[in-house]
């Protein structure tokens, strides 16, 4: 482990992005954003990026392939993004992102492997930042993540003066070199007192004590066929803010533009919310706002889960919880579908 | 406001035993103080969870909509503002007036944790309204502000405490009915005053930042289209995402002209907007406007009355107007 002056903290970040594009956390006018570092002011005063790290590697559009027709003859055309190549790091990530990181890549890096993903994760150095003032809404200790200990390729701590900084991975050891030209020796310990001040706010988190136990001892159709869906969202907007504000939410539709004399085909992301989410020929197997309203937290509670050994498609980030419209959110769901009742 | 909610209870539980309704369009809390889910009640049981007071922001009337479509009577609780909306979807014919039972209920003023928030506070779990003043609690320490501070950006420029359409009203204190509101139509005064380059700037920093969540339009009690042309895959502009600027800039645009004479200012967009954006000022520059061009008219204030750009009169502006007056 490294650590550098907080004062001082621009000479490593100048170094590191000396061989990279480094992002970091950047004040915006309502929210803060991962920005190129020397683009705006960076700051350490966040509960969380308003747009979640997802963005780097799913980005919410990109061109996939173009056609170019001429009177009868197509021409097929790459169409890549300018910045599917480019050598990143993202210095900030809060541990309920890095370890939606992982969650998205049981998605797109099994077989039949997401070459655009897979480009964009290989491409990208994740730097963590664990978190000392998490708010009401942050629950990532339910899905047993640690947020003074934050998973990802290189991690990092603030603590008193000092910025910490620990490489992970093989991916981060390129990071080294940068760090130890303008970093000194640490010691773990130091960090004690800062994570357990950390782990007392944690105990207090109104939404620390989710049931998701009672979630997993339960069968999907007995949760499937639940009579309180009709209730629980009777309230929602059938808005996407939720999908587009998660940092696990991983549907993405095809779509095409007419160019005028060819085709552009780009994928965007997709909302369970949508009317049209998962249309196909025959039509919309989700007719109503409650079936779709079903599937989203049936898809990060049960469909996920049961795929990927127990794993939950939520990491508690609480965006969604922040977000929504009408306050009607993943919490108060788990809580409700807990309490069990009747089944149709 | 403890004693408000008492008196909602009662009203509502007794037409509900009398059956004179079928149901009670209402809040319930969600897991924090600030919380509050609009709820269909339907027994004395369910009225249990009701509750009004100063995080009651969402707009209730667009779900009188589906709710006019069943069977039977609906009490629906309104805010002085939300009576607006009421009117403007009986206007519409999207609710059926004879299926309302209005209760209008007093409003000091609904506060934003957005602003909370803003003020560098994390961790809220309490509250407490002093009256002038409100103390948050939070996990690390409490914190007293003006309450003026907090209010929503619509509450700022409150249109009147008077309900425009209830069958009864509930009025308990009588500060309630003063209205302090601040001109709205400042702020795009103000940006009617920069250039044309500096206006389109100012935009299109807003506007780069909307992620087409379509919270805003699926909020709006004015966007009450069955199916919009942008969910309508037939329409050729349907889309998930803005994928260039001219998406971004024209999705809003276009919804602020379709709302406009319609748009009662209820602000619920840019209430519910994940990103930020002032999208109540894109209405509010139309109001502007065909008050300008067309005379005062105040979506809402009647349910009969129709809007300036569903009427023509000899009076009418010339479109030329447009261009006589500039960068409009």
């Amino acid at each position: 482990m490294k650590k550098i002056k907080l004062s001082n903290a621009s000479a490593l970040f100048e170094k590191i992005a000396e061989t990279r594009n480094l992002y970091v956390p950047t004040k915006c006018e309502h929210s803060v954003e991962f920005k190129k570092f020397g683009e705006g002011e960076l700051t350490y005063d966040y509960v969380n990026s308003g747009r979640s790290v997802k963005d780097f590697y799913f980005p919410q559009s990109e061109n996939i392939v173009d056609f170019k027709v001429d009177g009868k003859n197509i021409e097929i055309l790459p169409s890549v993004e300018e910045d599917l190549d480019e050598k990143y790091v993202v210095f900030g990530v809060r541990a309920c992102d890095a370890a939606s990181t992982k969650i998205l890549d049981r998605v797109f890096l099994t077989d039949p492997v997401d070459s655009f993903y897979k480009t964009r994760r290989e491409n990208g150095i994740i730097v963590s930042l664990a978190c000392t003032r998490p708010a009401e809404t942050c629950f990532c200790t339910a899905f047993g993540i640690d947020p003074t200990e934050p998973d990802a390729d290189a991690c990092a701590w603030i603590s008193g003066d000092y910025l910490y900084i620990e490489c992970n991975s093989d991916k981060a050891n390129e990071l080294c070199a940068a760090i130890d030209s303008v970093c000194e020796d640490a010691d773990a310990s130091e960090l004690t007192e800062t994570k357990n001040n950390t782990k007392k706010i944690l105990d207090k988190l109104p939404l620390a004590d989710l049931p998701l136990d009672k979630i997993s001892d339960k069968e999907l159709k007995e949760l499937f066929y639940s009579d309180k869906w009709l209730h629980m969202s009777e309230a929602c907007l059938g808005c996407g803010t939720c999908t587009y504000v998660c940092p696990t939410c991983q549907c993405y539709d095809i779509r095409e533009f007419d160019t005028g004399h060819g085709v552009k085909r780009f994928r965007c992301w997709d909302s369970c919310m949508y009317s049209d989410f998962t249309k196909m020929a025959h039509g919309n197997p989700r007719l109503t706002q409650t079936e779709r309203f079903r599937q989203r937290f049936m898809h990060k509670l049960v469909y996920y889960p049961n795929n990927n050994e127990g794993i939950f498609g939520c990491v508690g980030c609480g965006r969604c919880v922040a977000s929504c419209p009408v306050s009607k959110n993943i919490a108060g769901v788990i809580r409700e579908l807990a309490k069990g009742g009747k089944a149709e | 406001m403890q004693e408000i909610i008492s008196v909602m209870k009662e009203k509502a539980a007794k037409l509900l035993a009398e059956g004179q309704v079928r149901c009670v369009l209402g809040w319930k809390r969600g897991e924090f103080f600030y919380e509050s889910t609009p709820a269909v009640f339907e027994s004395a049981e369910e009225l249990e969870e009701l509750v009004y007071d100063d995080f009651c922001g969402p707009n209730l009337a667009k779900y009188l909509i589906r709710e006019c479509a069943k069977e039977g009577k609906i009490l629906v609780f309104a805010k002085p503002c939300d009576t607006y909306s009421i009117n403007a979807l009986i206007r519409e014919h999207r609710v059926d007036r004879e299926k309302l039972y209005v209760v209008g209920v007093e409003c000091a003023g609904n506060l934003d944790v957005n602003k909370i928030r803003a003020k560098g506070l994390t961790g809220l779990v309490g509250f407490e309204d002093n009256g002038d003043t409100v103390t948050v609690k939070t996990l690390y320490g409490d914190e007293t502000f003006e309450k003026g501070e907090l209010l929503l950006e619509r509450c700022l420029c409150c249109k009147g405490k008077e309900h425009k359409i209830a069958d009864e009203t509930i009025v308990l204190n009588e500060e309630n009915t003063k209205t302090v509101g601040a001109d709205r139509f400042s702020e795009v005064a103000r940006l009617e005053e920069m250039t044309a380059d500096e206006r389109f700037e100012y935009w299109r920093e807003q506007l780069s930042r909307c992620i087409r969540c379509n919270a805003c339009r699926n909020v709006c009690p004015a966007c009450s289209c069955i199916k919009c042309v942008f969910d309508n895959d037939d329409s050729g502009i349907a889309s998930k995402a803005n994928t260039d600027t001219f998406e971004e800039n024209m999705f809003h645009i276009i919804r602020a002209f379709h709302v406009t004479g319609r748009c009662t200012d209820c602000g619920e967009c840019s209430r519910v907007c994940p990103q930020n954006i002032p999208l109540q000022l894109l209405n509010r520059k139309f109001i502007k406007d065909y008050n300008e061009l067309y005379g005062e008219y105040v979506s809402g204030e009647d349910s009969e009355s129709k809007p300036p750009l569903l009427t023509f009169t000899q009076e009418d502006a010339e479109p030329s107007i447009v261009k006589e007056r500039g960068n409009c």
